[in-house]
């Protein structure tokens, strides 16, 4: 799409790589995997996330790589259930041997009511597998003093929330996220409580880079709608930001003439 | 002989390996991932591999998740 020189096909670079699409999708809680692939597809996505657990040995389900065309979406895989730096590098690990690309999502919450990631364990656990080569997308606090300190770590995105995952509250984190954005030197993707697409939009629209979402499409009675609405929330966003928005006054500003009333002057 | 699989005590026979073990589970060796006494298991190594009394084998695949 072309709209007066802006263009949305500018592309999104994470790790020397280039994607066209600025919407990640999470593949967990779905009514199925059928909607989990309707999903995926409507919402245009070129990476999808997954989590690593224990097979159910009396009661074994289908492996979630069956249902994802790993060809055509770089594949995420997660730490989720990680409570400290150890068990999210174990988990990484895992996810490496397990055939994937070296890029993790990390994410380290020890806190099962709040799901929030804990600053300390998530850096540490940033610099060992940084090390080890991995390309190492950081769920965060939104915090922009740890933003600087996993960047120097050498963390090829900042993924700071909007509010805690699940929650479908938005960004409450607004302000701080514009000073991570503000400073950041590596994209910055708004993970975790993102409910609605005009959330999406609003995240865009301040300069993040992307947007991560998982429950607001599995949450619904048609994941396919919101996957699409997602997409184009993140498209007018993106658009938005390109083109500037307009500043905001205290006053109103006429739009229309300030002559030629029809009245007696 | 007794092993620890996924964090719950199980029984198999003496001599048992690794592939045998996920055949008799039907679980394809290329969908998942396997630890052993918390070391990863090279996919084309463990095959033959025998379990021993007391091991610790994690058998681990994809999940959806976000």
């Amino acid at each position: 799409m072309q709209t007066e020189g802006i263009t949305l096909m500018d592309t999104l670079e994470i790790a020397g790589r280039r994607f066209n699409s600025r919407l990640m999708v999470g593949t967990g809680k779905f009514s199925s995997n059928m909607a989990m692939q309707a999903a995926m597809e409507a919402s245009g996505s070129e990476i999808v996330t997954v989590a690593l657990r224990r097979v159910d040995i009396n009661n074994p389900a289908d492996s979630m790589l069956q249902y994802i065309d790993t060809d055509r979406y770089l594949l995420l895989p997660n730490t989720s259930g990680a409570r400290d730096a150890e068990e999210a590098v174990r988990l990484a690990r895992l996810a490496r041997a397990a055939g994937c690309e070296p890029w993790i999502k990390l994410e380290v919450t020890p806190d099962p009511y709040y799901l929030l990631p804990d600053p300390v364990e998530t850096l540490k656990a940033a610099e060992i597998l940084v090390k080890e080569g991995f390309n190492v997308l950081p769920y965060m606090p939104a915090d922009p003093v740890l933003a600087r300190h996993l960047e120097e770590a050498g963390t090829v995105t900042l993924m700071p929330l909007g509010a805690p995952i699940g929650t479908n509250r938005g960004l409450r984190t607004r302000d701080l996220i514009n000073i991570i954005i503000e400073q950041a030197n590596v994209p910055v993707v708004v993970d975790a409580g993102l409910g609605a697409p005009s959330h999406a939009s609003e995240a865009m629209e301040m300069g993040a880079d992307a947007v991560l979402v998982n429950t607001a499409l599995a949450d619904t009675a048609n994941p396919a709608a919101m996957g699409e609405a997602f997409k184009l929330g993140v498209q007018a966003g993106r658009l938005a930001y390109l083109a500037g928005l307009g500043p905001q006054r205290g006053t109103a500003q006429a739009s229309s003439p300030l002559t030629g009333f029809l009245r007696e002057e | 002989m007794n092993f620890q699989l996924n964090g719950q005590s199980h029984q198999t026979v003496a001599g048992t390996t690794i592939g045998s073990l996920l055949a008799e589970l039907q679980l394809q060796p290329e969908r998942v991932v396997l630890e052993l006494n918390q070391v990863i298991l090279n996919a084309n190594e463990y095959r033959e591999q025998q379990l021993k009394e007391g091991d610790k084998l994690e058998i681990i695949q994809f999940v959806g998740g976000g």
